[in-house]
C-alpha cells in the first residue's frame, strides 16, 4: 500500500508519487505493450505475456488512441473526488488494435454513448490530490463527430 | 485424505451498528460457533479468518493474531485470507484444505468486516480496492459502475431486462423477511426497486447490496472427530476455487464469471454431483445482475438464460433451484469477509433442517459461490447431509 | 529563415452566451454583447486546465507538421492560468508529446502575450541553430471577476506553433516588440481575480503598444496596411481589434478572418495564437500576415509572416473554425462549477 493512506475526516485516498510517475507513459501516451512472440496488443502495459509467459518477447507499443465504446455506464453515485463530475459515463474501451481498456467519456451528454460507437483519446485532468498536491492527468476518450 | 464436515456454526446480526466494533463481532460468532460445536476452545487447532481488508476501514492489520487474541485462542496457528468479497469462502476452503490433509482435525474458519466506522465515501474508496486500482478505480469506476458495464453487455447480448434484475432483489428481500440475522427484513417491490435512485445506469439502490457489519464462523472437523463430537454433521463433499483477470476490462467475456465455471466444474467434479443434484444455492449477489450471471455461471440454467429463469420463478423458496433462501448479500447484508462463512452457515442450517421459514424440504445437497471483486477470484464449495461413499 | 512549421488551437466545447451572464447580474445582456462585440464565450470543463488545452493545441501542431517530436528541443507554454505556481506546464505537455528528455522547458507569464514571447523565444533558439525545433503555446483558462465587465470575455482555449527552419508553412520574416511599465491589469500572487484601470486600459495600454509595435515593424521592413492580406491583433473584445485596424490603415476585411473573440472569447495568451491560427487556416502562398499582441503590464509582440507554398499543399487537419462549430451552452450555474467559482468545488480528493 506504498503511498496510499487514509485520512479521516476528509476523502483522501492517494496513489504515491513514485507510482504515478512510472505510470505517466501509458497514462499520458496510451503506451502499452505488443507480444512480438504471438502477436497480442496489450494495454493497460503488463510485464509478462500472458499467453506465453516466458517464451514471450514483450515490447513497448503506442495505441493510436482510436477505438469503439464495448460497455458503458453512468456513474450517479460517485466515489471521493469525482462527486463534482456525476453523472459521467464510464466505459470499457475497445481500442483498435485489440486491447480493451477502462476510461470515461467526455464531452458529451450521457444519452449519446451507445456500444459501437467510435471514439478517439484525449488528454484530461484525471483528479487533484487536494488543495496543495499534485494533479494527475490521463486518458480519456471522446465521440468522434 | 479424511472427510471434512461442519460440526458448528455461528452468526452474528447484519446491519450497520455504531455500539460494536470488529472485535466484538467476530468474537461473537466465533464463540456462537465453538458452543453450537459442543466443543471446548482449547480443541480447536488453527483458526482462519476472512476479512477484505480491516486495514482501511479500521487502520488494522495482523488479524490472524488479533483474533485468535480476542477470542481466547491465543498460541494456535491464525491466518487472515484476503481475495476482496471471497475472502471469507476462500478462508473456509483453506481450513477445509487443513482438516482434509490431515495438519489439523478442527479447524474454525471465521470471516468478519466492520464497515461502518468510516464514512461512506471512505467504505466505498477501500471496496475500490478490490478493482484495479492503477487502471479502473483511478477513472472513477465504482462496483456498482464495474457490474453495470456487465450488465449492459448481458442486455446487449442476451436481451436481459432491468426488470428481470429487479426480480432478483424482490425474491432476496422476500427471503431474507424469514431470516432473522438479515439487515433488511422486509419485502420490496418491484415497482420499488425500479423506482429507487439511479447508482450507476442500469443499476439502481435496490440493484445493490449494501454495506453492512457482520461476523460469522463455522467448526470444521475431520470425519473422525466429527463423529465423535456431533450428531448431525453437514460435510462439504466438494470445494473449488479459480482466478481470473483482476480487471473487468482484461476478461474473456464480460457477461460470463470464468472463475464461477471453473471453480464450480471442480467442486461438482469432487463431489460427483451435477447442478441437477442440487437442492439450493447460496450464490454472491452482491448485485441483482451478479446472481444472473451466477446462476448461468453454476449452470443451473443455459448462459443468456438467467434472467428468464430468475422472472420464471425458478429461483424462489418454491422453485425449481431456490437460490439464496437467507436473503442473499442483497438482503442478508455483506459484510465483506464475512459472506463466504455467512453462505456455508446457511448451507448448514439448510441441511439440517433449521432454516425455518425458508426451508426447504427434504434438502440433501447444497452449494455455496462466494465471488471477489468483478469476478477476479471465486470459491465454490459443495454441502451434503450425507458423506457418499 | 525561421517560421512555423505545425500549428494547432484548441477551444473547449462548452459555451455561455453574454446574455446569460447578464441575467445574473442585471445587466442589458444583448447592449453588453453589441457593446463588446463578444457575443458567447469559451468554457473549460471541469477536467481542462492549461495544461490539458496546451496538450491538446501541441498535438495538433505536431499531426500538422508532421515531425519526430524528439526533435522538439526546446517547449514554452505562456499563460496567466498555469494550474502550478511552481512546476512547468511545459515538462507535462513535453512528457505528453513524447518529447523528452533531451530538451528545455520552461513557462512564462506576460499576462497575453506570454505565447508570443514563446514564438520570440523559440525564433531565436532556431536561428542561431541551437534547436531544430521549438514549440511555442499560448494558453489560458482565465477567470474574471463575478460581476465584471472582463467576465464576460475572460474565456478558455490556446494555440501551439512549432518553430523550425526546415518545410515551413509560414515564415516569420521578422519582429519587434515594444515594452514599458505600465499597471493597467495586473494579479498579485494567491489572488484569485486580476484587477485591472477600467478605461486606463485602452488608450495608455492596447492601444499605445499595439499601434506603436505594429507601425514600428511595418515602417523598418517598409511595409504598409496595404501590403498585407491579414492581420491580427490582440483581442480582449471584438471592438478593440477593430479599432486599432482602422487607426493602422486597416480594412475590416484584412482583420476579420483573424478574430474569434466575438464567439469565443477572450482566450488572454491563447487569443492572437488562436487568431492566428484561424488566419493560418485560409491564408495561400504568397500571403503577408501582420500579427501584433498586447500583454497588460505591458508590452506588444509584433510580427510579420509569409505564407509559403507548402500552406496550400499542407492544411491543418483541425481548422479552428471547423473545431468551434461543435459547441455546448451551459447556463451560469454550470458555468461557475466548471470554471471553479462555487467555493469547494474543485476536480480533486481532498
Amino acid at each position: 500500500m506504498c503511498g496510499a493512506h487514509l485520512r479521516e475526516g476528509g476523502a483522501e485516498m492517494t496513489e504515491g508519487l513514485a507510482l504515478h510517475w512510472r505510470l505517466l507513459q501509458p497514462r499520458y501516451n496510451l503506451i502499452g505493450n505488443v507480444c512480438r512472440t504471438c502477436g497480442q496488443h496489450y494495454f493497460p502495459p503488463r510485464n509478462i505475456c500472458p499467453a506465453c509467459r516466458r517464451r514471450g518477447v514483450i515490447e513497448k507499443f503506442k495505441f493510436s488512441g482510436e477505438g469503439e465504446v464495448y460497455t458503458f455506464t453512468v456513474v450517479r453515485a460517485a466515489p471521493t473526488g469525482f462527486e463534482y463530475q456525476k453523472p459521467y459515463v464510464v466505459a470499457i474501451i475497445k481500442l483498435k488494435e485489440g486491447a480493451l481498456c477502462t476510461a470515461q467519456i467526455v464531452d458529451c451528454k450521457p444519452e449519446e454513448v451507445e456500444i459501437g460507437k467510435p471514439v478517439k483519446m484525449v488528454f484530461r485532468k484525471i483528479m487533484a490530490d487536494d488543495d496543495a498536491g499534485i494533479i494527475r492527468y490521463g486518458y480519456k476518450f471522446k465521440l468522434k463527430i | 485424505m479424511t472427510d471434512v464436515a461442519i460440526i458448528g456454526i455461528g452468526i452474528t446480526q447484519f446491519g450497520e451498528f455504531w455500539e460494536r466494533s470488529y472485535r466484538d463481532l467476530i468474537t461473537e460468532a466465533g464463540v456462537k460457533a465453538i458452543k453450537d460445536a459442543g466443543i471446548d476452545g482449547i480443541e480447536v487447532q488453527a483458526l482462519y479468518v476472512g476479512s477484505m481488508t480491516p486495514g482501511l476501514f479500521i487502520q488494522q492489520e495482523h488479524i490472524g493474531s488479533l483474533v485468535a487474541d480476542n477470542a481466547g485462542l491465543t498460541g494456535i496457528p491464525a491466518t487472515r485470507v484476503e481475495s476482496a468479497c471471497a475472502s471469507g469462502g476462500i478462508a473456509l476452503r483453506e481450513a477445509y484444505i487443513a482438516i482434509k490433509s490431515g495438519i489439523a482435525d478442527i479447524v474454525v474458519a471465521g470471516g468478519v468486516e466492520k464497515m461502518t466506522d468510516a464514512s461512506i465515501e471512505h467504505a466505498t474508496d477501500a471496496l475500490a480496492g478490490a478493482a484495479d486500482q492503477e487502471w479502473e478505480a483511478f477513472h472513477g469506476v465504482t462496483f456498482p459502475a464495474l457490474y453495470a458495464m456487465m450488465a449492459r453487455r448481458h442486455m446487449l447480448e442476451y436481451g436481459t431486462t432491468e426488470e428481470q434484475m429487479g426480480m432478483v432483489a424482490v425474491k432476496n428481500h422476500h427471503n431474507g423477511a424469514f431470516n432473522p440475522n438479515a439487515q433488511f427484513r422486509k419485502p420490496v417491490t418491484l415497482e420499488e426497486v425500479m423506482n429507487s435512485s439511479p447508482v450507476a445506469d442500469p443499476l439502481k439502490l435496490l440493484d445493490c447490496s449494501p454495506i453492512t457489519d457482520g461476523a460469522a464462523a463455522v467448526i470444521l472437523a475431520s470425519r473422525e472427530r466429527a463423529r465423535e463430537l456431533c450428531e448431525n454433521p453437514v460435510w462439504i463433499t466438494g470445494s473449488g476455487q479459480a482466478s481470473d483477470t483482476l480487471a473487468l476490462h482484461d476478461r474473456k467475456s464480460m457477461c460470463r464469471t470464468e472463475a464461477a465455471v471453473k471453480a464450480s466444474k471442480v467442486a461438482y467434479k469432487m463431489a460427483n454431483v451435477s447442478p441437477a443434484d442440487l437442492d439450493f444455492a447460496e450464490v454472491h449477489d452482491c448485485f441483482t445482475i451478479a446472481e444472473i450471471m451466477a446462476i448461468e455461471s453454476l449452470g443451473f440454467c443455459k448462459l443468456g438464460e438467467g434472467g428468464k429463469y430468475t422472472e420464471k420463478g425458478e429461483t424462489s423458496l418454491k422453485g425449481s433451484m431456490p437460490v439464496n433462501t437467507s436473503g442473499g448479500l442483497k438482503a442478508k447484508g455483506h459484510p465483506v469477509g464475512a459472506t463466504g462463512i455467512a453462505q456455508a452457515v446457511e448451507a448448514v442450517l439448510q441441511l439440517r433442517g433449521k432454516a425455518e421459514k425458508r426451508q426447504i424440504d427434504g434438502a440433501k445437497v447444497g452449494l455455496t459461490h462466494n465471488v471477489g471483486g468483478s469476478g477476479a477470484s471465486c470459491v465454490v464449495h459443495i454441502f451434503e447431509k450425507e458423506v457418499r461413499k | 529563415m525561421t517560421g512555423i512549421v505545425g500549428y494547432g488551437a484548441y477551444v473547449p466545447k462548452y459555451r455561455i452566451t453574454t446574455v446569460e451572464i447578464s441575467k445574473v447580474w442585471g445587466g442589458e445582456g444583448e447592449r453588453i454583447a453589441r457593446g463588446l462585440n463578444v457575443h458567447e464565450k469559451s468554457v473549460p470543463g471541469l477536467d481542462e486546465d492549461v495544461v490539458t488545452i496546451s496538450v491538446e493545441a501541441a498535438r495538433l501542431a505536431i499531426r500538422h507538421a508532421k515531425i519526430d517530436p524528439k526533435d522538439i528541443e526546446a517547449i514554452y507554454v505562456g499563460s496567466e492560468s498555469h494550474p502550478y505556481a511552481v512546476k512547468p506546464t511545459a515538462t507535462i505537455v513535453a512528457e505528453a508529446i513524447e518529447a523528452t528528455p533531451d530538451l528545455t522547458a520552461a513557462d512564462y507569464q506576460f499576462a497575453c502575450k506570454a505565447g508570443t514571447a514563446a514564438i520570440q523565444t523559440c525564433m531565436g533558439l532556431t536561428k542561431s541553430k541551437m534547436i531544430k525545433y521549438g514549440l511555442a503555446i499560448g494558453a489560458d483558462t482565465s477567470q474574471g471577476r463575478p460581476g465584471d465587465a472582463l467576465e464576460y470575455t475572460a474565456s478558455a482555449g490556446g494555440a501551439a506553433f512549432i518553430i523550425g527552419e526546415h518545410r515551413t508553412v509560414a515564415d516569420i520574416t521578422d519582429t519587434y516588440s515594444f515594452s514599458t511599465d505600465t499597471p493597467d491589469f495586473w494579479r498579485r500572487e494567491g489572488q484569485d481575480f486580476p484587477r485591472h484601470g477600467s478605461r486606463f486600459t485602452g488608450e495608455p495600454a492596447y492601444f499605445k503598444h499595439v499601434i506603436a509595435a505594429s507601425k514600428k515593424i511595418m515602417e523598418r521592413n517598409s511595409l504598409k496596411p496595404e501590403d498585407f492580406k491579414y492581420a491580427v491583433f490582440h483581442q480582449p473584445n471584438g471592438k478593440f481589434p477593430l479599432q486599432a485596424a482602422h487607426m493602422l490603415g486597416f480594412k475590416k476585411e484584412q482583420v476579420e478572418a483573424g478574430l474569434l473573440t466575438p464567439v469565443i472569447g477572450n482566450t488572454y495568451s491563447g487569443a492572437t495564437p488562436v487568431g492566428l491560427s484561424a488566419v493560418l487556416d485560409v491564408a495561400e502562398p504568397g500571403d503577408l500576415i501582420l500579427a501584433t499582441s498586447y500583454g497588460s503590464g505591458a508590452g506588444s509582440d509584433a510580427f510579420i509572416i509569409e505564407a509559403k507554398d507548402l500552406i496550400s499543399e499542407n492544411r491543418n487537419p483541425d481548422p479552428v473554425r471547423e473545431q468551434i462549430k461543435h459547441k455546448e451552452y451551459v447556463d451560469y450555474s454550470i458555468y461557475a462549477k466548471y470554471k471553479g467559482k462555487i467555493k469547494g468545488v474543485y476536480l480533486q480528493k481532498g
